[in-house]
């Protein structure tokens, strides 16, 4: 078992969402994230999808994908051939003792401070799902309080683009 | 154009002449505009076997069956039997009315998210939220039904959108982005499968449903007759293939022939053509030597590797690919897996004993002989579920242009009736004999209303046994004798009254003898009947 990212292109609709999110879960396939937008052409969305699995889980899932007659396109996002990203916010405890110890860390990462408030800080991170965990893994000791992830989102490399045959 | 005008003249355009329906106060635009149309309506009696209609109907004709329900429980009614269409990938187009679109999400009277609860069984399916699309959504359900990998499709249509005023434009072809079925098989892949089968000394070609909904029985019989490789059909599979070949090896699957079962055990190249590989039909397949070749020729990339690993993948409509695979293979020699395979079919011959007749019952499996020996050469028997699907799917003998129909995906009770009637009004030149359960049939009597109002001569063989047949013969298989647990169908229904009551000739017989008088009889008469045959209840299929 393994992660394996796919990248869709599906037709704007209202109602694919549950469509795709419901084969998943009717043929217990693991999703681990998901995230969905609109795409350079307003009647398609680009959806990326992190799942769990083997490599006849993933050939199935993508061909039960494809039957989908508002499913455009699936590819598979190698970590080779493609970049993917995830955006998190962390609301970490920091009062006057702690807080530079935390900038400074997060000046390493490059990851912004969006607000400042008395005791904590939020911090925002884009990176791949290791380098969120080293951040995560820094940030601890000083006492998360709130945590969110966006879930990876990618493309392709190169010149290649994702589009129907 | 009134939108529920175009909607019947999108129906009219696709060549539909039958509807099967039942309305409701969201469809009432419909069935206004349906008044002025050609198309014949049909009133069903309950909803739940309206799909079914429409399946016996699309099964004999080839054409999309069409059923239009009005919202909420006309529309939740549908749900079983889209389900069994699906399984079984018979092209159907359900349209269902919808509360005003206003009122969608509101909960308001009526109001059922049947785009939403189908999802998992069809197709594909639309809710309509701008009349002009109206058109293209109809065009692209009878396409999306019954190309590539034949199903059902909803289109939910609220109220007010029925009633709006749209330009009516049929023209142009369907331009589905992410629907494109493949139809032609890559063709180095097929010339690996004849190279395939000449390195083998024991193929077997496993045949089904897919045969059939690709209209490809004259090409498989060419291709087994021209390499002289035997064929194990499905149970959806029976009428693919002639039961009279000599090629002919038999059903598998958990109610199964053995021999086929064995057949499975022994052969070092399987040619799956157009079958899903599902848990009842390969049952017997665990006897299959998991190291051999496995080619697997379907229409639904998706089934390919699903349920069983292959070592050759052809995806493709078993028409065109079997045409290619006659044309690039030349005659064999498999003489000696044929002889082996006489010796273990004579060997299961020999040992089928026909349960013998007891005191005032009919031995179902007689009954069943005695209709296929009787029956036309193109007459269709539909069965429904249960054991008498099985002692109907054993002993009905196929052959030159008879059809054998059943729910075999789903295993729904209360199909056979209605898609017995279905056959009938698609093609009313066709002898049609149903085969059904007194559990079965308790599930869809109002139907019989539908057989006589519209004269669909259908012949009703009921078997009658007081039992939900099946589930006691399971219950007693897995815990013995006396183990039958909410299976008893303990008032005796005199099911001759109430065919009498519908003007439908009824008879009752408890011996083999009365039966072939009272059969001989009715199969002369155009007129529908119902024969109740009573039937030991212990009587088993195995
Ligand atoms: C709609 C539905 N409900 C329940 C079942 C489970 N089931 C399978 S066979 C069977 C018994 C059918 O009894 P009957 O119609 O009398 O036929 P028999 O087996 O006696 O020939 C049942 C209940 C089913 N297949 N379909």
């Amino acid at each position: 078992m393994r992660k394996y990212v796919l990248s869709l292109l599906v037709e704007n609709n209202s109602g694919v969402l549950s469509r795709i999110a419901g084969l998943f879960a009717r043929r217990c396939f693991n999703i681990d994230s998901l995230t969905v937008g609109t795409t350079e052409d307003e009647a398609l969305s680009r959806m990326t999808i992190v799942v769990t699995g083997d490599e006849q889980i993933l050939e199935q899932i993508k061909k039960q994908l494809n039957k989908l007659v508002e499913v455009i396109k699936v590819v598979e996002l190698s970590p080779e051939e493609s970049i993917s990203r995830e955006l998190v916010f962390i609301k970490v405890k920091a009062d006057n003792d702690t807080r530079s110890n935390v900038i400074e860390i997060s000046n390493i990462f490059r990851a912004n401070i969006v607000d400042v408030a008395k005791n904590s800080l939020i911090l925002e991170l884009t990176g791949d799902a290791a380098k969120i965990e080293a951040f995560t893994n820094l940030m601890e000791p000083f006492g998360i309080l709130e945590f969110i992830r966006s879930g990876a989102t990618g493309l392709q490399r190169g010149f290649n683009v994702l589009k129907e045959n | 154009m009134k939108a529920s005008k175009a909607i019947i003249k999108c129906l009219e355009m696709e060549g539909t002449d039958v509807v099967f329906g039942y309305p409701g106060a969201a469809m009432i635009s419909i069935y206004e505009s349906l008044r002025s149309s050609k198309i014949k309506h049909i009133l069903v009696r309950n909803e739940q076997s309206i799909v079914h209609y429409a399946s016996g109907y699309a099964r004999e004709t080839g054409k999309v069956g069409v059923c239009l329900v009005t919202s909420g429980p006309g529309a939740t009614n549908t749900i079983t039997g889209i389900a069994t269409a699906y399984l079984d990938s018979i092209p159907v187009v359900v349209i269902t009315g919808q509360v005003d679109t206003d009122l969608i999400g509101t909960d308001a009277f009526q109001e059922a998210d049947i785009k939403g609860a189908t999802e998992p069984f069809t197709k594909h399916n639309y809710l309509v939220k701008d009349a002009n699309d109206l058109p293209r959504i109809l065009k692209e359900a009878f396409y999306i039904a019954n190309s590539g990998r034949k199903g059902p499709v909803l289109i939910d249509i609220p109220k007010n959108i029925q009633e709006e005023k749209i330009k009516f434009d049929y023209e142009g072809k369907v331009d589905i982005r992410g629907y494109n079925p493949t139809l032609t098989g890559h063709m180095g892949q097929i010339k690996r499968a004849i190279s395939r089968i000449k390195a083998s000394k024991k193929p077997v070609i496993y045949a089904g449903g897919g045969i059939i909904s690709a209209n490809a029985q004259r090409e498989i019989l060419e291709f087994a007759e021209k390499t002289g490789i035997p064929v194990i059909n499905s149970l959806m599979g029976i009428g693919g293939f002639p039961q009279d070949s000599r090629l002919y090896a038999g059903i598998v699957g958990s109610h199964g022939y053995d021999y086929s079962n064995e057949i499975i055990g022994k052969t070092d190249l399987l040619i799956t053509i157009g079958a899903r590989m599902s848990n009842r039909s390969t049952a017997g397949f665990h006897k299959l030597n998991p190291n051999i070749e496995f080619i697997h020729v379907d229409i639904d990339p998706a089934e390919i590797g699903k349920n069983r690993g292959f070592t050759l993948p052809i995806v493709g409509d078993a028409k065109i690919i079997l045409t290619d695979l006659i044309d690039k293979s030349d005659e064999m020699d498999f003489s000696d897996w044929l002889d082996e395979i006489d010796k273990l079919k004579g060997k299961s011959e020999s040992k089928e004993e026909v349960t013998k007749e007891t005191e005032n019952f009919v031995n179902p499996k007689e009954i069943i002989a005695y209709l296929s020996e009787k029956m036309d050469d193109d007459a269709c028997l539909v069965a429904d579920v249960g054991q008498n699907q099985i002692w109907s799917a054993m002993n009905f003998k196929v052959v030159k242009s008879r059809k054998f129909m059943t729910s075999g995906g789903l295993g729904t009770m209360a199909y056979s009736i209605p898609a017995a009637a279905g056959v009938k009004i698609g093609n009313p030149k066709r002898q049609v004999v149903c085969v059904i359960g007194d559990g079965g049939i308790q599930m869809c009597l109002g139907e019989l209303a539908v057989i006589r109002e519209q004269n669909a001569d259908v012949k009703i063989i009921l078997l009658n046994n007081g039992k939900l047949g099946l589930v006691r013969e399971i219950q007693e298989d897995l815990y013995g004798k006396g183990h039958g647990s909410g299976v008893d169908l303990q008032y005796q229904v005199k099911f001759t009254k109430i065919a009498e009551a519908y003007n439908i000739e009824g008879y009752e017989v408890s011996d083999l003898k009365t039966f072939k008088n009272v059969l001989d009889k009715v199969l002369k008469s155009d007129q529908p009947c119902l024969i109740q045959c009573n039937i030991d209840p212990d009587t088993r299929t195995l």
